[in-house]
């Protein structure tokens, strides 16, 4: 069993650590650490009978989640009070919309930067108002800068002046380029109002949102985490209802992920054994465990393992992102940067 | 990892890992003094090969662990020992939250503790290795941990790690010379050259005192002594504190006691043995 799995299987069921000697202790924690997920081992084995160093260990890693918590909502907060003036909806995404929302998906979770998401024809008076209010452009080159305005889903990336935090701000879910365009509009109209006045995705899209992440962008470096993710969310709006599946699969299908719901929830079952709907996961594929593979890649030491499988991973996420001849272009410019 | 070890040094347990011998080798012969426990380890280092073929051409180390920072920048196979230190040094500033840890070196004597902080180059940590050897307990040279509920200072008392002149001075005063790692020439920081304390220090590694005097030595100016006000105090220690901030309220209030309740002195001083004798001189005046 690789150590990935190891930390799958404990989150999955926490009791099968009773059998773990030292060394098992000591692999699980650098793992777990490695692939960001040691804030929600911490909460799953929560009230366990451990071993006295890993307690203290796990104890440390609840003090710094609380921290992380505080600082995300903290972020969120400067957030509401920066765009009081702007009357259009802000919505709240991953991270510090669980945490925000009070979901199990927030518990332990580890929380970078703050990502928004506005109506795009907003956008410049957004932009306008987060740099009158103290964040500032990280990347100040004007190709970067051209190309994310021209094709991604967020504005560059900024960062508060005082505070040294990021924000992305959103006006879509997915690069402008992938194949799949998640309907934007029906996002925010269908999002839901929280006590302080900013909104969260309605549960159906923070759903798809989680998988579009994971699956439609970027190399997987963060699949068990993002799996995990998968995970609980699954989990708690199972409990809401039975129109859960449903409108699940409805919703998948108006942002062109179905295929991508369907492998996240086959794969959050193999890892987390995540409780699906078999019509709509439908039959598992070959190349799932392709990305089981990817996914749990990490040792004991902390380190990533099978480099080729990653490095075939890395090319599929700029695949992904921009056709063939697009990706050439871009890569020469950048390329010409460099020397 | 090919090559591994565990230490511990004081509170804290580590593990490292490596992809050449040496470091791990180096790491063994100077901690052999250091007491062992089978725990699972606080925290995980790596010493890396920057890439496959670095592992023998040019080697050089990348250190990486539970903790690291993004842009650090890789050192050379021969001061592997140093990025040892540096990655355990790294886990401690980022990770460790049992204690308030002020970047202080610190000796004890009778129970109570004298802390010394300050800029590199201030001296500290050479004042409180020769202290460390004149009678005083060495506490640590890099990390003072102040425990958030009782206040008291936990020893940390790890190699010194002795930079450019610091050690012909300290070669001259210790006769063993198996307590000197090798010389590391030229690193980013200068010539380093490990030395272990004393083994009374690290037989009583697990035993807090009580902090009595705070100093802010400053080496290489003329022989002056200045009250430092609590405000001006306060805002140092924050600057000199790794995990302020990650601890919150009681960050703040095992400082503000520090603060509020230690002797606090600034001293100015040309030379080791001018300090010693300050050092001892403020000691009976406002502790012993």
């Amino acid at each position: 069993m690789s150590t990935g799995w190891l930390v799958a299987r404990t989150l999955r069921d926490p009791l099968t650590t009773a059998t773990f000697d030292v060394r098992d202790w000591q692999n699980l924690i650098a793992a777990a650490r490695s692939l960001s997920l040691i804030g929600s081992v911490a909460e799953r084995l929560r009230g366990l009978d451990l071993p006295e160093n890993v307690a203290r260990i796990l104890d440390d890693v609840r003090g710094s989640s609380a921290l992380i918590r505080r600082q995300a909502l903290w972020e969120a907060e400067c957030a509401r009070m920066a765009l009081a003036q702007y009357n259009g909806k802000v919505v709240l995404m991953k991270g510090t919309a669980y945490v925000a929302a009070g979901m199990q998906a927030g518990m332990g979770r580890s929380i970078g930067d703050l990502d928004i998401m506005v109506d795009h024809t907003d956008l410049d008076k957004v932009e306008a108002i987060i740099l009158q209010a103290g964040w500032e452009w990280v990347k100040p080159d004007p190709y970067d800068d051209h190309y994310y305005r021209t094709w991604m889903h967020e504005l560059p990336p900024l960062i508060h002046r005082s505070r040294d935090r990021m924000i992305d701000v959103h006006h879509t879910t997915l690069p402008l380029t992938a194949r799949q365009t998640p309907d934007a509009k029906a996002m925010l109209a269908d999002a839901v109002r929280l006590e302080n006045g900013l909104y969260v995705m309605g549960d159906t899209d923070m759903l798809c949102h989680a998988v579009a992440h994971l699956l439609a962008d970027g190399d997987l470096a963060g699949g068990m985490r993002n799996l995990w993710d998968v995970h609980c969310l699954v989990g708690e709006f199972v409990e809401r209802g039975e129109a859960f599946w449903p409108e699940l699969q409805e919703r998948a299908a108006l942002h062109g992920l179905s295929r991508h719901v369907a492998r996240a929830l086959r794969l959050a079952h193999a890892l987390y054994g995540t409780e699906i709907d078999r019509s709509l996961a439908g039959r598992p594929r070959w190349a799932d465990r392709l990305y089981l593979r990817r996914v749990t890649a990490v040792n004991g030491w902390g380190q990533k393992t099978r480099p080729f499988l990653r490095q075939a991973f890395y090319i599929r996420s700029h695949y992904l992102r921009m056709p063939p001849l697009m990706l050439m272009r871009h890569l020469w410019t950048k390329w010409r940067k460099k020397h | 990892m090919r090559y591994s070890c565990s230490v511990n040094v004081g509170p804290a347990r580590f593990r490292i890992g490596s992809d050449w011998r040496a470091p791990i080798d180096q790491l063994n012969a100077l901690y052999c003094d250091y007491p062992q426990t089978q725990n699972v380890a606080d925290f995980t280092v790596r010493l890396e090969a920057t890439s496959f073929w670095r592992r023998y051409v040019r080697p050089s180390v990348m250190i990486s662990g539970d903790f690291m920072l993004p842009d650090a920048a890789p050192v050379a196979l021969q001061h592997g020992l140093l990025a040892a230190e540096m990655g355990m040094n790294l886990q401690m500033a980022l990770g460790w939250r049992r204690h308030l840890l002020l970047h202080a070196s610190a000796v004890s004597r009778n129970g109570k503790t004298l802390i010394m902080t300050g800029h590199s180059g201030s001296g500290k940590s050479t004042l409180s290795a020769m202290l460390g050897e004149r009678g005083w307990r060495f506490m640590g040279d890099e990390f003072v941990l102040i425990d958030p509920d009782r206040g008291m200072t936990q020893p940390f008392p790890r190699l010194v790690s002795l930079k450019n002149q610091a050690i012909d001075a300290m070669q001259r005063d210790v006769v063993d010379q198996l307590r000197f790692g090798p010389l590391l020439k030229s690193t980013p920081k200068g010539d380093i050259r490990h030395f272990r304390p004393q083994k009374s220090a690290i037989e009583q590694m697990d035993r807090p005192s009580e902090p009595a005097l705070l100093l802010y030595p400053r080496f290489g100016y003329d022989r002056a002594i200045r009250p430092v006000g609590k405000d001006e105090s306060f805002v140092r220690l924050t600057q000199a504190s790794t995990n302020y901030v990650a601890l919150g309220e009681k960050g703040f209030s095992s400082l503000t006691r520090l603060v509020n309740h230690l002797p606090t002195m600034a001293l100015d001083y040309q030379n080791g043995a001018e300090a010693v004798e300050m050092v001892e001189r403020l000691w009976a005046e406002y502790v012993a």
